[in-house]
C-alpha cells in the first residue's frame, strides 16, 4: 500500500489516533500513582478498544464491551476500591517495587499473543471494514456453534458471585458480634 | 450500514461538549471569583469537618455491582438471542431459557443468603436463622 | 458522501441538540408549574408570561454567580464531571427517532439523530456512562456526602438498569415476530417503531403496550429510577445527604448537573414512548391533509406521547414520599428483576407457541 493510499482512507486516520490514545491511556494506567485514576485511565483505554472494535466491523461487539466493561465491570473496580479505602490523595505504596518482573513478563504475554494471531491468521485482512457485521451472525455463532460455552458462562458467573458472597459474609459477623454486645 | 453513520455520534459529542466548555468559560469571565478558606472548605452545614471522608464502605455494594455484571453479560446474550429468534425457534428458547435459569438460580442463591437485605435487622435475622449464631442471653 | 449529505448530518444534529434545549428550558417551569398546581400554590408567574421564562432566569442567574472549586477537591476530574454529565444526556436522544423520514428530492432524511442497527444498544451503554460523571463528581470533590451520595447513586443506577436492559429484551423479542415479512428481531429504534404501526382489528393501535404491558410498568419504574427522580431521589435526599454527588458543585457547574438531569427525564419519557407507544406513529390522514402538516403530525404525535410521559413523572414526583434505601434495593432486585425475567420467558413461549406451534409437533 502507497503513502497516498494509506493518507486517502479515513479508517487509517481513526485507527491511527484511537491507536496513540489506547497506548497512552493503558501505560498510564500502570504509572499512575493513584488507583481512582488508574480505573478511570481504564475506561478511556477501553473505550479506546471499543472504537477499534468498530474499525473492525464488530458493531454489537463494540458495544457489548461498553455496556460490560465500561458500564459494569470498571464500576466493580470503583467500588472495590471505595470498600477499601477511599484514597483522594496521592498513595506512594502503590508504586511499584516488582516493575521489571512485571514489564518482562507483559512483554513475553505481548509476544505470545502476536505470535498466535499472525500463525492464526498471518495475512488474512478484513474484508468487510466500514460495513459492520449483523448482530445476527453474532446470535447464530453463540447459540448455534458456541452454544456449551453459552451455557458453562453462568456457571461462571455463579461461581464468581459465590466466592463474592463469601468475602461479605465478613461483614455480617462483626455486626453480629455488636448486636450481642449490644443485647 | 456503514461506519459513516457513526458521525453524528462525533459531532454530537463534540457539540456538547463545545457547548459545556463554552457555558463554563464565558461564565468565568461574568462571575465574581473571591474564594476564602470557609467557602472552600467541604460542605458541612456551617459545622467544621471532624470527619475525612476517606471512610470504607459497606461490601454490600461490591456484591451489588457483582451481581449486576452478571445480568449485564445476561441482557447482552439475551439480545443476541432476540435478535435471531424467528430463525431458532424453540431451540433458541430453550438454550435462552435454561441459560436465563442458572442467572435466576444465582439471584436466588444471593437473595437466600440475604445479601439482598439493606436493612440490618431483616439481615441479622437472616443470619441467625440460616448460619445458627446463637443469640447471647 | 458528499457535502450535502454531511450538512445534512450536521443539521439533524444540531436539531435534536436546539431540541433538548428548548425542551429543558420548558420542562423545568413545567415541573414547577405543575407540581405547584398539585401542592394548591401558583408557581413561577413572574418571568414572562405564566413564568415561562424562569428557567431563563435561574439559568441567568447562575451564569454570574461563583463556581467554587473546593480546596479539598481534585481539581482535574472535578472540572471533569459536568462534561461526564452533560454528554451521555445528549448521547442518548441522539438515537430516539422523533418524526417520519421527510423526502427532499431524492433524498430521504430519517428525523432521528442517528440510525443504526444496533441504536437500542448504543441508548443502554450511554446511561450507564452516566454513572461515570456521578461517581467522579462525588469522588473528586473530596467531600463526605458527596461521597455517599455518588456511591449510593451508583449502586441504585446499576441495580436499575439491570431491569430497564431486560425489559427491552421483551420488546425486542416481541418486535421481531411482528414484522410482515419476518426479517427477525432488530435492535433499531427507527425499525421497532416502523413495526408498531397500523392497527389490531381496525381500532386498536399495534403499539408494544398492550402485549407488553408488564415490560412497560417495569421498564418505565427503572426509567424513573435511572433518571433520580422522586421517589427514588434519595440520591440528593436533603435530610441525609444534603445535595447528593453535586453538593460541592455551584454556578455554572451546577447548572450543567441540573440541565444534564433534565434532559435525561425528557430522553427517557421519548424512550419509552418510542419502545411502547408507538413513537412517532399516529393518523396522518396523507393525501387529505396539506403535505407539510403530514409531514408534521407525526413530530406532534411523538412530543403528546412524551409529554403525557413525562407529566407522569411530576405526577409521581407530587404524589409519592421517598423511598428508604432498603426498599430501593429490594424493588430492584427482589420484585423488578424476577418480574423482568419471568415476563421475559413467559414472552418467549407464548410467542414461541403461537409462531411456531408446540415444540413437540
Amino acid at each position: 500500500m502507497t503513502v497516498d493510499a494509506w493518507i486517502a482512507e479515513p479508517v487509517n486516520w481513526v485507527f491511527s489516533i484511537v491507536a496513540v490514545v489506547i497506548l497512552f491511556t493503558a501505560v498510564r494506567v500502570v504509572t499512575s500513582p493513584n488507583v481512582v485514576h488508574a480505573a478511570l485511565y481504564l475506561v478511556a483505554a477501553l473505550a479506546g478498544s471499543a472504537v477499534m472494535f468498530l474499525l473492525l466491523s464488530a458493531e454489537f461487539v463494540a458495544l457489548v464491551l461498553v455496556l460490560v466493561y465500561i458500564g459494569a465491570v470498571l464500576v466493580l473496580f470503583l467500588f472495590g476500591i471505595m470498600i477499601t479505602r477511599a484514597p483522594t490523595g496521592f498513595d506512594e505504596g502503590l508504586s511499584n517495587d516488582r516493575k521489571l518482573v512485571s514489564a518482562a513478563i507483559s512483554l513475553v504475554l505481548l509476544g505470545v499473543l502476536s505470535w498466535a494471531s499472525l500463525s492464526a491468521f498471518g495475512t488474512d485482512t478484513v474484508n468487510t471494514v466500514g460495513s459492520p457485521t449483523a448482530t445476527e451472525i453474532l446470535g447464530d455463532a453463540i447459540l448455534g456453534r458456541f452454544v456449551i460455552p453459552f451455557e458453562v458462562v453462568s456457571f461462571i458467573l455463579l461461581s464468581a458471585l459465590i466466592g463474592g458472597i463469601t468475602v461479605a459474609r465478613r461483614d455480617l459477623t462483626p455486626l453480629e458480634e455488636e448486636e450481642r454486645k449490644a443485647v | 450500514m456503514a461506519l459513516v453513520d457513526y458521525l453524528p455520534f462525533v459531532v454530537m459529542l463534540v457539540l456538547a461538549a463545545g457547548f459545556v466548555a463554552v457555558s463554563l468559560v464565558a461564565s468565568r469571565f461574568a462571575r465574581p471569583s473571591n474564594p476564602t478558606p470557609e467557602k472552600l472548605a467541604p460542605y458541612e452545614c456551617g459545622i467544621t469537618s471532624e470527619v475525612e471522608p476517606t471512610q470504607r464502605f459497606p461490601v454490600k455494594f461490591y456484591l451489588v455491582a457483582m451481581l449486576f455484571v452478571i445480568f449485564d453479560v445476561e441482557i447482552v446474550f439475551l439480545f443476541a438471542w432476540a435478535s435471531i429468534f424467528n430463525e431458532l425457534a424453540w431451540y433458541g428458547i430453550a438454550a435462552a431459557g435454561i441459560f436465563t435459569l442458572f442467572v435466576l438460580e444465582t439471584l436466588v442463591y444471593v437473595w437466600k443468603r440475604g445479601a439482598l437485605d439493606w436493612n440490618v435487622k431483616t439481615r441479622s435475622r437472616y443470619a441467625r436463622e440460616h448460619f445458627r449464631i446463637e443469640e447471647a442471653a | 458522501m458528499d457535502w450535502i449529505d454531511f450538512l445534512i448530518v450536521v443539521l439533524r444534529v444540531v436539531v435534536v441538540f436546539a431540541l433538548l434545549l428548548l425542551v429543558t428550558i420548558i420542562n423545568v417551569w413545567a415541573e414547577r408549574k405543575v407540581v405547584a398546581d398539585f401542592q394548591n400554590r401558583i408557581g413561577p408567574e413572574r418571568a414572562g408570561p405564566f413564568g415561562m421564562l424562569q428557567t431563563v432566569a435561574d439559568g441567568l442567574k447562575l451564569f454570574f454567580k461563583e463556581s467554587i472549586i473546593p480546596a479539598r477537591s481534585e481539581v482535574g476530574m472535578f472540572l471533569l464531571a459536568p462534561f461526564l454529565a452533560v454528554i451521555p444526556a445528549f448521547l442518548i436522544f441522539l438515537n430516539i427517532p422523533f418524526g417520519r423520514p421527510i423526502t427532499i428530492g431524492d433524498r430521504v432524511i430519517p428525523l432521528q439523530g442517528m440510525d443504526v442497527d444496533v441504536g437500542l444498544l448504543i441508548v443502554l451503554a450511554m446511561s450507564s456512562m452516566a454513572v461515570y460523571a456521578v461517581v467522579i463528581a462525588g469522588w473528586s470533590s473530596g467531600s463526605k456526602y458527596p461521597l455517599l451520595g455518588g456511591v449510593r447513586a451508583t449502586a441504585q443506577a446499576i441495580s436499575y438498569e439491570a431491569a430497564m436492559g431486560l425489559a427491552m429484551v421483551a420488546v425486542v423479542l416481541f418486535s421481531a415476530t411482528q414484522a410482515a415479512d419476518a426479517p427477525g428481531g432488530t435492535l433499531s429504534l427507527a425499525e421497532l417503531v416502523e413495526r408498531q404501526s397500523g392497527t389490531w382489528a381496525g381500532i386498536i393501535p399495534r403499539w408494544n403496550l398492550i402485549p407488553q404491558i408488564v415490560a412497560f410498568v417495569i421498564f418505565f419504574i427503572a426509567a424513573i429510577a435511572e433518571t433520580n427522580r422522586a421517589p427514588f431521589d434519595l440520591v440528593e435526599a436533603e435530610q441525609e445527604l444534603v445535595g447528593g454527588y453535586f453538593t460541592e458543585y455551584s454556578g455554572m457547574r451546577f447548572a450543567m448537573f441540573f440541565l444534564a438531569e433534565y434532559i435525561n427525564i425528557f430522553s427517557m419519557s421519548a424512550l419509552t414512548a418510542t419502545l411502547f407507544l408507538g413513537g412517532w406513529n399516529g393518523p396522518t390522514w396523507d393525501g387529505v391533509l396539506p403535505v407539510w402538516l403530514s409531514a408534521l403530525l407525526p413530530f406532534v404525535w411523538f412530543m403528546i406521547k412524551t409529554y403525557v410521559l413525562v407529566f407522569i413523572f411530576f405526577w409521581i414526583r407530587a404524589t409519592l414520599p421517598r423511598l428508604r434505601y432498603d426498599q430501593l434495593m429490594a424493588l430492584g432486585w427482589k420484585r423488578l428483576i424476577p418480574g423482568a425475567l419471568g415476563w421475559l420467558m413467559l414472552t418467549a413461549v407464548v410467542l414461541g407457541y403461537r409462531r411456531f406451534g408446540l415444540p413437540w409437533s
